[in-house]
């Protein structure tokens, strides 16, 4: 198991390489530069300006200059919130993020697994067929849609929830959590219910239900944990992408997250805050992806890495 | 499945807009100030002010930065203006009012200025601000390696332009420190609005020794000293940045408000809605698709008024079918109706305009063009026949590119505009949307375009700030407009200091422009926000200037007793 995890560990080193490689040069072919202003500067102040933060050097040789500054953890100046630096910046968004994007995945789980076991054993009925259109209806409704209804409904109509803004309190977190849980919860509730449904036809439950195992035992040690095994690989992915924030949420709830600087470092040419949530996110896809496989193991005892390797 | 109806119920309602006739939610209700009373010097009584003076303002996006001698845009100069002091400052209707100078003598030939610092003006770390402050700060600000992106502010000053060039030390600029209250600006022309210009945040000093202690850190909170009548206590980024008021200030005690929020935005609805949930005294702006919900339900909070910036159209000069071809410019000019896009399509109360310097200004009157009296089909006519005239008819249409950045009102105004070229001429335009970066760099290129989006809201109260920007070497003259005279003319009024000969010389730039039909104006924009009844102390001005401290809140009436107010005199 050890071996695996550093083979793969040192296996995301040329990912990284290749990942931040190509966002660098992809984003310098972008027309317009970082200091272009409806406001035309004076020529000197912006050769001066381009001098400052090495952007009048040949690319390779920033490139160059660029991968010395990360291997030291160092993502440089932002080009657009001349007082922060990168480092600055998501120091103070990512918390926001991962605040927001965790408890957003715990309620999803917390929710979604149950909602998708129940409607599995009650496959075809009512029940089952009720549970599977709303959470069809909750893929379906995007959170820019979904997000100025909860507004309107909690923080306007009846005024118990603010309608924007962020702190580190329930009352602020509440909407913007539930915004993006809702679709994340529908989408589990689905995976649980057809895993789950999968599992509870194949030989060892049919077994276990011969022993006269009771129901219970049979679902929570024996069904679920196999049945959890499509949730997880769903969640790999999935986690790193809400972590990262979202900018539709950030936008609609002023939540300084890191999310909208995907966007809005883009269209600012903000080369460095651009790289920068750019190589994060890439790290925590490497890295969720990576324990996605770790919990598969541990769930599955017929997923063995260094064992089919020998 | 009792949960899809009102599931829907809702849909209907978020997604009716403008055009539904539905039940909406009901008007908020603002709550209600109780009356204004003044005492003798003109302030507000103790007893009408709220317990709690704290502000929060909307301001538009995250403040690019808060040295003041960097910053561009207007959310960051909004926070400048209330965290520094310039020479001269602005009252609440705009007029321009000693500052942290209290007076000042101008030279018989207007190129000397002397400013007298007032002797109580303190920064937020109780040193005194001295004459030597303002000369180090404006040296900064000339200085190319300081990259201040307005440092064009100061080029009236002496030797401002070959600093910037790099042919002189920044030490070579012509402000001198007479005395530690008295600072000297020598001039190269006399420049009427140059009080005007020491009103922006390029112009104001910066404390020299926070700024060699932290770097380009000394503008973060608790580095940041600053001279005006609020200190930086709080930033968090894309969050709020909060001020508190600054117990140095020379004017400390004239100003009430304690605390100021500001809230960055980056969705106009999201401010809207905080706005409604009572978080916010003032927005920035207003949806623009809430036109007429906010005409019915919130009349007493929405604030229209003049800006001081129009919305036009530029022709590229130098590429066909617009080189040497001013008949099909101006047949382009004159088959749009104004009226019908402020009315029909911007809808908040824009004014058509046919000339390019908005109105308001003090000492300025545009020449009007003869066709803005003519009736809309008289220009029509006018039009067809210019266009036959450039060569153009129904069997030879122009095709033509409208280029503007993305965006869904210029998008709006873009699709009327050819959609009435269509009507009245037959023109085949085809719409091209940009990214704004990509549209600023292909404008300024000008190997692309051919009629494209500009508009511009000037920088200071003159009417020179949109002149200047058809200057043959400007760098934003992206219509490429090259005309001698017009050239000439501009530095004619650059050396005028007979402020009526000034005028004339301005006016007759702008008819020329207008003549040369550089620009197709289309409308005078608009400031357009909300208010909470009970905030006070602020009044329209077309630089859209609201300084914080001279706001103040109004307590509210009490909502049992609704008529209270007896005296009636």
């Amino acid at each position: 198991m050890l071996k695996y995890s550093l083979k793969r560990l040192l296996s995301a080193v040329p990912t990284l390489f290749l990942l931040i490689t190509f966002a660098f040069f992809l984003i310098r072919i972008a027309p317009g530069g970082p200091f272009d202003s409806e406001r035309a500067l004076p020529p000197e102040i912006e050769a001066n300006l381009e001098a400052k933060y090495h952007l009048d050097e040949a690319l390779p040789l920033q490139y160059l200059r660029y991968m010395w500054q990360i291997a030291q953890l160092d993502f440089g100046p932002s080009f657009h919130y001349l007082d922060w630096t990168v480092n600055d910046l998501i120091a103070q968004g990512a918390p926001v993020s991962f605040a927001l994007g965790g408890l957003a995945l715990l309620l999803a789980l917390a929710i979604g697994v149950p909602i998708g076991a129940w409607a599995a054993l009650r496959q075809n009925r009512v029940a089952d067929y009720t549970v599977m259109s709303i959470a069809m209806i909750g893929i379906s409704i995007p959170n820019f849609v979904m997000a100025p209804l909860l507004i309107l409904l909690f923080a306007i109509t009846l005024g118990w929830l603010p309608a924007g803004g962020w702190a580190f309190t329930p009352s602020r977190m509440a909407l913007p959590v539930v915004t993006l849980a809702l679709p994340m919860i529908a989408y589990i509730a689905r995976i649980t219910r057809g895993a789950m449904i999968e599992v509870l036809r194949s030989s060892f439950i049919r077994t276990a239900r011969a022993k006269g195992m009771p129901e219970k035992t049979i679902l929570f040690q024996h069904a679920l944990k196999p049945a959890l095994l499509p949730v997880i690989s769903y969640l790999g992915p999935a986690a790193a992408a809400i972590l990262t924030g979202s900018v539709v949420v950030e936008r609609i709830f002023t939540i300084p997250g890191i999310g909208s600087y995907f966007v809005q470092g883009a269209l600012n040419r903000d080369y460095t805050l651009v790289m920068g949530v750019v190589i994060l996110y890439g790290v925590l896809i490497i890295l969720f992806n990576f324990l996605v496989d770790l919990v598969y193991a541990w769930l599955d005892p017929r997923i063995r890495y260094d064992e089919q390797e020998a | 499945m009792r949960f899809l109806p009102g599931l829907l119920a809702l849909l209907m309602v978020a997604c009716g807009g403008d055009r539904s006739e539905v039940e909406e939610p009901s008007a908020p209700r603002l709550p209600q100030p109780v009356e204004l009373e003044l005492d003798d010097q003109g302030r507000p009584l103790p007893s009408v002010l709220a317990d709690e003076q704290v502000i929060h303002r909307g301001n538009g996006e995250e403040p690019q930065t808060l040295d003041p001698h960097l910053a561009e845009g207007v959310p960051s100069a909004n926070i400048l203006r209330d965290l520094f002091e310039g020479l001269t400052t602005t009252a609440p209707d705009g007029r321009i009012v000693p500052g942290a100078a209290a007076h000042w003598d101008i030279s018989r030939d207007g190129l000397v200025y002397t400013f007298y610092l007032r002797p109580e003006g303190r920064w937020s770390n109780g040193e005194p601000v001295t004459a030597e402050d303002f000369v180090w700060s404006w040296r900064r600000v000339v200085d190319p390696a300081s990259g201040a992106a307005y440092g064009r502010m100061l080029a009236p000053v002496v030797n401002a332009g070959e600093i910037f060039a790099g042919r002189l030390p920044a030490e070579e600029l012509g402000v001198t420190a007479l005395s530690p209250t008295s600072f000297q600006v020598r001039l190269n022309d006399p420049t009427p609005y140059f009080l005007g210009l020491l009103t922006h945040p390029t112009t104001y000093p910066v404390h020299r020794a926070s700024l060699e202690a932290y770097g380009s850190a000394h503008v973060r909170p608790g580095n940041l000293v600053s001279n005006g009548a609020f200190r930086l206590l709080d930033w968090q980024v894309r969050s709020r940045i909060e001020l508190e008021k600054n117990p140095h200030y020379r004017a400390a005690d004239s100003v009430i408000a304690e605390r100021v929020v500001l809230y960055p935005f980056e969705d106009e609805n999201t401010e809207f809605n905080r706005f409604r949930a009572g978080d916010l005294h003032w927005t920035y702006q207003v949806p623009n698709n809430q036109f007429r919900w906010l005409q019915r339900n919130m009349t007493e909070a929405l604030v229209v008024a003049p800006w001081f910036g129009t919305y036009f159209f530029s022709f590229n000069l130098n590429r066909p079918p617009f080189r040497d071809n001013l008949p099909l410019r101006q047949a382009l000019n004159l088959a749009i109706d104004r009226e019908i896009l402020t009315e029909k399509v911007t809808r908040f109360g824009e004014i058509p305009t046919y000339h390019l310097i908005p109105p308001g200004l003090p000492d300025y009157e545009s020449p009007i063009p003869e066709h803005a009296d003519w009736t809309q089909d008289e220009r029509q006519a006018e039009a067809l026949r210019l266009y036959r005239q450039a060569g153009y008819s129904e069997d030879e249409p122009l095709t033509v590119e409208l280029r503007y950045n993305t965006s869904e009102n210029h998008r709006k105004i873009a699709v009327a505009v050819a959609a009435m070229w269509k009507d009245v001429l037959g023109v085949r335009t085809r719409l091209i949307n940009e990214e704004f970066r990509v549209f600023l760099q292909n404008r300024a290129q000008g190997r692309v375009t051919e009629v494209f989006r500009a508009g511009w809201i000037g920088d200071y109260q003159d009417a020179f700030t949109f002149l200047e920007l058809f200057h043959s070497e400007h760098g934003r003259n992206d219509a490429g407009y090259d005309n001698p005279r017009f050239d000439r003319l501009l530095e004619q009024i650059a050396g005028e200091r007979i402020p009526s000969r000034r005028r004339n010389l301005m006016a007759e730039a702008e008819r020329i422009l207008l003549a040369d039909q550089v620009v197709l104006p289309v409308y005078v924009y608009v400031s357009k926000r909300l208010v909470d009844p009970r905030l006070r102390g602020w009044d329209n001005n077309i630089m859209d200037y609201h300084l914080s401290q001279h706001m103040y809140l109004l307590r509210e009436r009490d909502p049992a007793s609704p008529l209270q107010v007896t005296d009636e005199n």
